[in-house]
């Protein structure tokens, strides 16, 4: 399904962010990426649709090596992987549907898309996913009118809109709430068990990993330090992938922190005017 | 409670400067600096005196505007200004869209980046008035002359903000467009006009009330519109008539400020 050989990226700094990483995915898998700040989840996750170009190694998908391909082969393998965002990363100005209809880009004309005529088998399309994440009601309301949980929906619609074969999240979790973003994991890990649908998930929260995912892969300094299941995950291999720490907590539920509401601006700005 | 905590400590922000000497100096400096500049300026009071006569004859007409007598001149100029300053707005925007799109670094390649703000730098380093007397000179005196001139500023300006708030959207959005393996123009188109629409519209009315105000001046060295009335009117000394043209620049001006806040709020 998904192959990846030696993938390694210096940046232009100089800093090494992924060296020579290499697993397999097979078709259905869910995986969880964890590792400490900066060990190059994101970037290992950006490589394998070339958001970040690696400098070496390959990325097979379906036996097809994207690392290879030209400009607008590459449009077309992108398609195929649908990909959500830790900061949601939907157009805030745009409405909820043409969130959703914006995973049909890599398939429609420039011109269509311009005038938002979309084929009518994308819209039922965008229509039941909606349904699916429970946004029936928001569809023709901007995302900057949603809340945190509301956006990572039209997130994981807009993804899934895309008929992908391969889902790359990105810390999906990382400005929700603890509920929220059990709801949300439970979700993704759902349309991904329904579709059978492989997907590489970054995470920062060791627990909600162990909690959702089939298999973990544990990255230090854009190296590999732990691949296998979430049960083997224990202290001296968390010691191993984020270093010494008093591991405990990590069986206790309520670490996390809620955060505040968040203020419209005008609610922010209200004291000076 | 430890003993640190119990005494008091006096504070005080980190200066910008730390040097004390230094700070001093260069305050010190400045402030030499601009005597010694100011002592520089020659004014010749009898002369000013004499200008203050003129100066309040000119209020007097200001203060009895004349619309009647030249109103036809009047008419004609404020129709060529207008016409000037709409078409001069509309042609400048729309050439600033492309041109501000290519001066963006961080969706433009390089050659074609150098190119679009080599264009915007000539075209904001000419002064309005500069360019004016070159068009008179090309294309003879008259509205023509002043609509080139207006349009070639609409460009510089627009193109360059266009290009600065592209540079300052927030890439995440367009990202997540170009993982769904949208084409340039459709990341363009979603990612990254919904995020500049607003401001641009804005500000193209901002530029619509600058192009009238700047009709006014480029008249005077032969452009057309308002400002050559304006100009005639002052060098036959009617006041009267050149205070009637003054306020009806500052209510044209006025009502676009209104027309443009109203439709930015409507728009944001």
């Amino acid at each position: 399904m998904l192959r990846v050989e030696s993938l390694t990226k210096t940046y232009a700094t100089g800093d090494k962010a992924l060296n020579g990483v290499s697993f397999d995915v097979p078709p259905g898998e869910v995986v969880g990426l964890i590792g400490p700040s900066g060990s190059g989840k994101s970037t290992l996750i950006r490589g394998i649709n070339r958001l970040v170009e690696p400098s070496s190694g390959r990325v097979l998908l379906n036996d097809s090596d994207i690392t290879r391909l030209g400009r607008s082969e590459l449009r077309r393998a992108r398609r195929r992987m649908g990909m959500i965002f830790q900061e949601y990363a939907l157009v805030e100005r745009l409405t909820v549907m043409e969130n959703v209809l914006s995973g049909r880009l890599g398939y429609v004309s420039f011109w269509r898309s311009l005038f938002r005529r979309f084929p009518q088998r994308d819209v039922d399309k965008a229509f039941a996913l909606l349904a699916r994440v429970g946004l029936t009601e928001q569809i023709d309301k901007r995302a900057s009118a949603l809340s945190g949980g509301q956006r990572q929906r039209v997130g994981i619609a807009r993804a899934l809109e895309q008929d992908p074969e391969l889902l790359l999240v990105d810390e999906p979790t990382a400005s929700l709430d603890p509920k929220t973003a059990r709801q949300i994991m439970r979700l993704i890990c759902e349309v991904c068990r329904e579709q059978a649908l492989p997907a590489i998930i970054s995470l920062h929260d060791v627990l909600l990993a162990k909690m959702f995912v089939d298999r973990i892969i544990g990255l230090r300094a854009g190296e590999i330090v732990f691949d296998g299941a979430p049960s083997k995950l224990d202290t001296s291999i968390l010691t191993e992938i984020y270093g010494e720490e008093d591991w405990t907590e990590i069986h206790d539920d309520g670490h996390e922190e809620a955060h505040a509401p968040e203020l419209s601006h005008e609610e922010r700005m209200a004291g000076l005017t | 409670m430890s003993d640190a905590a119990t005494q008091p400590r006096s504070w005080r922000r980190p200066p910008l400067i730390g040097n004390a000497w230094l700070r001093w100096a260069i305050i010190a400096g400045a402030l030499i600096y601009l005597v010694a500049a100011l002592s520089t300026i020659e004014v010749n009071w009898e002369r000013a005196s004499q200008g203050l006569t003129q100066g309040w004859r000119f209020i007097e007409g200001f203060l009895a505007p004349d619309f009647t007598s030249r109103s036809r001149d009047i008419w004609r100029g404020m129709e060529e200004s207008l016409t000037m300053t709409v078409t001069s707005t509309i042609v400048g925007c729309l050439i600033s869209i492309p041109i501000g799109l290519g001066a963006a670094r961080n969706i433009a390649p390089l050659p074609i980046y150098a190119v679009c703000r080599a264009i915007i730098a000539v075209s904001r380093s000419l002064q309005e008035i500069i360019i004016a007397i070159l068009f008179v000179a090309m294309f003879g005196f008259g509205p023509f002359a002043g609509f080139l001139t207006l349009s070639l500023a609409t460009i510089g300006f627009m193109a360059k903000l266009l290009a600065e708030d592209i540079e300052d959207i927030d890439e995440t959005q367009a990202e997540a467009i170009r993982a769904t393996g949208a084409s340039w123009w459709q990341v363009v188109n979603y990612g990254i006009q919904p995020q500049v629409v607003p401001r641009l519209i804005g500000l193209s009315f901002y530029r619509l009330d600058i192009n009238f105000r700047e009709s006014a001046v480029i008249g005077i060295v032969g452009a057309g519109g308002i400002g050559a009335t304006l100009n005639t009117a002052m060098q036959r000394y009617e006041y009267s008539t050149a205070g009637a043209i003054l306020i009806m620049i500052i209510a044209i001006v006025l009502v676009a400020e209104y027309l443009s806040s109203l439709l930015r709020k409507w728009v944001q």
